[in-house]
């Protein structure tokens, strides 16, 4: 999964829905079973797409993924950028798209705050079934 | 403004205007198509340029190829008058190039004798470049069209519609054959038909820069289909299993099969009634063919039971585990009605879709008693495209609507209220049935 994908995924237990905490799902707890796994995957560069996919990225929510998967480097504030192929933009975009893309969570987990439910991700796929009890 | 005519495939023909339709609107070409006729293979269109011809159709899998017109007519005498008339002053600039003629007939042939009667009946033209067979610079092609005979009397064909023009372009219908399901790696029961796959992602929209989401992803024909496009695609299913394949044949082994891996985003595992895309996030266009029940038990979460779950507490093993963290779990699932899923679709669709983003859904109806009243609405969505393929006694529709802008006003409908759609039979038990009628209808 990548960090994008994280950046638009909440709790899917319904009484979650209006809560505040069931966005973004956590990282900060692993279980020793399944241990964090991240890897680097080579993308082709497209500064079309991070232009267009930033504005619907969630800041503050980007920045407490990228800190529990242990990245600390991101501006506090979501830049504004007008010219994808301005020159001078570019090295953020190429920052922005290793960040967002090119960073795969191969296994690990992700918790809900609200309801402390636990997602599994392996083999790249994170599984959002619930189990009977959870379901209305 | 200049007119061309744009061949077309004798196949899925009514998905063609909606194709072209699509594509104009992704191309910014400005074009009228209404003249197009689903019995003719020939489309004439006016178009600014050159350069619109080309984007027309640069993506086109139902058009297969486009042509700066030169002169029409019902006889080839009427067609040398228009061409003479229409181009005289063309034929210098094309003097000194390398060339060849092609001539295409519809509903009728003509035997060599002939061909090489007509090509030279252009000698007014006075082409002095060198003719060559393979990649010349220009190829001039007469396009015919015969009337169907109401009696079949062979020999005494009539011409319907003879036009001569300059070949612009090809169109991507080549590309049908790259993706054809035999060759890819790896398939299911439910891998959609890569041409129809293909036209679907043209409706859609997808193109570079955009994300694309099927819901029903299966083994990913669509999202791969939509990637080839240029999209970058997002699928999920409830069944595990499709989305993971094995380690040596899935999703991803696809897209690196056809050499875009760069194109995937992810596929994750979900319930659709049940999705964890956040409310406020936003896709291009939603590219899906939902489970009717036929290839695919239609489940979502729940159980058949649900007084087994009453007291809302995880289920424990005699080894004092909880079940649903052991990594073979498998949750309860319950039947669902299909009718109910397309209202969830248009329902998340209206919520998730950017403004103009585009909803693309595939439905199976019965012929015996197909009505509009079976196409499920929103108040926010506009049906854009009905397009039909038809099989004996069902057909499957591409249903394409389009995100209505949000003027800062949000009218999408609370998850309780659903369009006035009668439900009668479910599909999926008329097709077991045969189609037959029931006592009940009889």
């Amino acid at each position: 999964m990548k960090i994008l994908t994280a950046n638009f995924v909440q709790c899917t237990v319904k009484a979650c829905g209006s809560s505040p905490d069931c966005f973004p799902l956590h990282f900060d707890q692993q279980t020793p079973d399944l241990p964090l796994e991240l890897a680097h995957e080579d993308v082709d560069f497209s500064p079309e797409f991070i232009c267009n996919v930033l504005p619907r990225i969630e800041w503050p929510a980007l920045l407490t993924t990228a800190r529990e998967l242990g990245n600390t480097q991101l501006p506090p504030a979501k830049p504004e950028i007008e010219n994808p192929s301005a020159p001078e933009n570019e090295q953020l975009l190429r920052d922005l798209h290793t960040l967002l893309l090119e960073t795969q969570i191969i296994q690990g987990s992700m918790r809900c705050a609200n309801c402390g439910h636990i997602y599994f991700i392996r083999d790249s796929i994170p599984n959002f079934l619930l189990p009977g009890h959870l379901v209305q | 403004m200049k007119e061309y005519l744009i061949l077309l495939a004798q196949k899925h023909e009514s998905f063609r205007k909606a194709e072209l339709e699509a594509l104009a609107e992704l191309e910014h070409v400005a074009v009228d198509l209404s003249q197009h006729d689903e019995n003719v293979p020939l489309l004439y269109v006016t178009l600014d340029s050159e350069e619109a011809a080309r984007k027309l159709i640069r993506r086109s899998i139902l058009a297969r190829s486009i042509f700066e017109v030169w002169g029409r007519g019902n006889s080839l005498d009427s067609l040398h008058e228009d061409v003479k008339q229409r181009t005289s002053h063309l034929w210098p600039e094309y003097k000194h190039v390398s060339f060849k003629f092609d001539i295409i007939s519809y509903q009728g042939s003509r035997t060599k004798e002939e061909q090489r009667e007509i090509v030279e009946s252009f000698s007014y033209v006075d082409f002095e470049g060198p003719i060559r067979m393979k990649d010349p610079d220009e190829i001039f092609t007469i396009v015919e069209q015969y009337k169907t005979p109401l009696l079949p009397v062979s020999g005494c064909r009539e011409v319907k519609d003879i036009c001569f023009g300059r070949f612009i372009a090809r169109s991507q219908r080549d590309i049908i054959d790259k993706y054809d399901l035999k060759k890819r790696k790896y398939i299911g029961t439910t891998s959609f038909d890569a041409e129809l796959a293909l036209i679907s992602s043209n409706i859609g929209l997808a193109a570079p820069g955009k994300i694309v989401y099927d819901p029903f992803a299966g083994t990913g024909s669509f999202l791969v289909a939509a990637s080839h496009f240029g999209a970058m695609a997002l699928g999920s299913d409830i069944d595990g299993r499709q989305i993971r394949g094995t380690a040596r044949s899935n999703i991803t082994t696809n897209y690196y099969q056809y050499h875009m891996e760069s194109q995937f985003l992810d596929t994750f595992v979900c319930d659709f009634t049940h999705n964890p895309i956040r409310p406020s996030f936003r896709v291009d266009a939603i590219i899906c063919d939902p489970p009717y029940g036929v290839r695919e038990g239609l489940k979502v979460l729940g159980s058949k039971n649900p007084e087994r779950y009453a007291d809302k507490l995880p289920t424990k093993l005699e080894t004092g585990d909880l079940s649903h963290l052991r990594p073979d779990y498998i949750p309860p699932k319950k039947p669902y009605h299909f009718d109910a899923l397309l209202d969830d679709l248009l329902f998340f669709a209206a919520a998730h879709l950017v403004d103009n983003g585009r909803l693309c859904c595939w439905m199976p109806t019965a012929n015996e008693d197909y009505g509009d009243r079976q196409i499920p609405t929103h108040p926010d969505l506009t049906l854009m495209s009905n397009c039909v393929q038809e099989f004996n006694k069902w057909s499957r529709r591409l249903l394409t609507y389009s995100r209505l802008p949000r003027d800062g006003s949000t009218t999408t409908l609370p998850p309780t209220a659903r369009s006035t759609r009668i439900y009668t039979e479910q599909f999926r038990d008329k097709y077991f049935r045969g189609f037959a009628k029931t006592k009940d209808n009889e």
